[in-house]
């Protein structure tokens, strides 16, 4: 076989393991799942009077904000669905299994591309259940093309893919998996400070280029263009070059952690 | 790179017979200014079952992490299995199995999905992955248990788990870091029989451990490591020959009487609390006969009279005490 198709077939054994863990232990992963859920019931239905006067200039009624809103989750979903992924690289490192895989003849990599694809694809599967709750509260898109629905879908799996492989490298900085679910932390607090609750404008000034240019706004306002038929603007190319900055930052800083001596 | 730092050779040709499984020379390795392995030499036949013996701390794992290619060395060479570690790691990897001293196996899955993992890790086709799965589970005893998560078993279940995953890909060198630690004695015997098996299969067994009579039991070779250097290196009856340890031990009730043989036998070492004389002797007949002629001579009548062979105890204490004070009696402790 040739080094390719190893590297294939053993990060594929590796994503099936981690696929077994989460078949087992699905509490692990629902429980990520409860944080955005209930931001998002809190701000439509708790919140919502108030947090839809501040959109559309004032007046907008509960749809209105839900529209708003669930794009907004959606990414915030992804967010926590990556911590749980750095707590569990973490606790995996720490264990005399990891130990054996690095004296094994395998593809080197295949040990942190089986977490990263096992969560993307985790994110994927919480961002479909949070959305399917979206949609229950009365979330609908507005004339959004098969084309667009697919491009949606893209940009999803491309945001969880980059803020995983940054989770990862968390994950594997962290001494112990607490300090790891402290180190992902900021995953889940940046949609508070991004346009996913609020627009970035109706924020302090000073504050709005960081509100405007941290990874989530970008990300968020490009799904709200595509399911909403919202002004996506110059946010496209910027969700992009995030989600690949993110990546290859991610990659590198994973691989280089993994490839230090463990301890 | 980390080969540019070969030391000077100290044997002259360097390199080692083909037939070495495992080969090192002058291997270092510091963790900041704690210098963990200095200059260690090893030189262990294909076939073979060889001991690191050595107390906690003494560097055991180090050597164990540094051969298994887990962790690079700071300087010196080694080989396993004709590859170099430092530059053909993946070399090594394909040859040896290596079980940890800290539990290798994946809880959250079956004793079974752990020794599928291993297969497909080793690229087994499904069916010689099911089929070696079943042989494995079958040998160690874990069928029953196959379909319960891992992190159920007894840790003697854990133990030969460990052992029947790193056995999927027949490795030829097996490194085994204390195999037996936190064992009962009853899981201990299984897992000696266990190693004897192996190295009845031809395979290569680099043990660690702390009990000097695992060692005693399974080794061909034992060196003791201490503070980072080899102590002393041979078969265990070429180890306790290091050692003057073995004794004639006369033991007194009667001050009086034990004063009395205490001036006649000059040569012997005193220990006035516990009224016992303690002769140097290599244990054999005719010197335990010699002893009792003299003794008989002397006119010296003890109330007991003991023979105490030299034990890798008494090798142990001495090469790894803080002093290395051989000549000290010591009560055995069992």
């Amino acid at each position: 076989m040739s080094a390719l198709s190893l590297a294939v077939r053993d990060s594929n054994t590796m994503l099936r393991r981690n696929l077994l863990h989460a078949w087992r232990y699905p509490s692990g992963t629902l429980n990520l799942l409860l944080t955005p859920i209930m931001m998002l019931l809190l701000f439509v239905y708790i919140f919502g009077d108030v947090m839809s006067a501040g959109i559309g200039g004032g007046g907008a009624d509960r749809s209105e904000y839900i529209a708003y809103i669930v794009p907004g989750i959606l990414m915030m979903t992804i967010g926590s669905t990556v911590i749980g992924a750095a707590v569990y690289i973490s606790m995996d490192m720490t264990e005399g299994l990891i130990a054996r895989f690095r004296t094994m003849a395998v593809y080197r990599g295949s040990v942190i591309i089986g977490h990263v694809v096992g969560s993307v694809l985790q994110s994927i599967a919480s961002v479909v259940l949070v959305g399917a709750v979206g949609v229950a509260i009365g979330f609908r898109s507005t004339d959004a093309t098969v084309l667009e629905w697919l491009a949606a879908f893209g940009l999803l799996a491309l945001f969880a893919l980059a803020l995983t492989w940054i989770a990862v490298g968390m994950g594997m900085a962290s001494p112990n998996p607490e300090a790891a679910g402290n180190a992902a932390m900021p995953l889940i607090l940046l949609p508070l400070i991004s346009s996913a609750f609020i627009p970035a404008d109706t924020m302090p000034g000073w504050f709005q280029p960081i509100a405007e240019y941290q990874p989530f706004t970008p990300a968020i306002e490009t799904l709200r263009g595509l399911l909403l038929g919202t002004e996506i603007g110059h946010n496209g190319w910027l969700a992009v070059a995030w989600c690949v900055g993110l990546t290859v930052l991610g990659y590198f800083w994973s691989m280089s952690l993994f490839n230090r001596d463990p301890k | 790179m980390p080969s540019s730092v070969m030391p000077t050779s100290r044997r002259g040709g360097g390199t080692q017979p083909p037939s070495a499984a495992i080969s090192t020379v002058g291997l270092r390795k510091s963790y900041g200014d704690k210098t963990v392995l200095d200059g260690i030499d090893l030189h262990i036949p294909a076939g073979s079952v060889f001991a690191l013996l050595g107390p906690n701390g003494a560097g055991k794992t180090t050597a164990v992490k540094i051969l298994s290619t887990l962790i690079s060395a700071d300087g010196g060479q080694s080989q396993v299995a004709g590859h170099d570690v430092a530059t053909s790691p993946d070399g090594v990897r394909a040859a040896i199995g290596v079980t940890g001293q800290f539990s290798a196996v994946d809880g959250l899955i079956t004793g079974e999905e752990n020794m599928l993992l291993m297969a497909d890790l080793h690229h087994l086709s499904k069916r010689e992955g099911r089929q070696v799965t079943a042989e494995l589970l079958e040998r160690f005893d874990l069928t029953e248990v196959a379909k319960k998560p891992a992190s159920t078993y007894s840790g003697g279940m854990k133990r030969r788990l460990d052992i029947a995953m790193t056995l999927v890909g027949n490795p030829r060198i097996i490194f085994l870091d204390e195999p037996t630690t936190g064992l009962d004695p009853r899981s201990r015997h299984n897992m000696w029989g266990i190693i004897r098996e192996l190295v009845s299969g031809g395979v290569t067994v680099f043990l660690t451990t702390q009990h000097l009579e695992e060692a005693d039991e399974l080794a061909d070779r034992i060196a003791v490591l201490n503070d980072g250097k080899i102590a002393a290196e041979g078969t265990a009856e070429e180890l306790k020959r290091l050692i003057p340890g073995g004794h004639i031990r006369l033991r007194f009730t009667d001050p009086a009487a034990y004063q009395n043989a205490a001036t006649t036998l000059r040569e012997a070492n005193r220990d006035d609390e516990a009224l016992s004389l303690q002769i140097p002797s290599d244990g054999s007949q005719r010197e335990l006969r010699s002893i009792l002629d003299w003794l008989d001579s002397a006119g010296v009548e003890a109330d007991e009279l003991t023979v105490h062979t030299p034990d890798l105890d008494d090798v142990f204490f001495a090469l790894t005490g803080p002093a290395g004070v051989p000549n000290q009696p010591k009560e055995t402790a069992r």
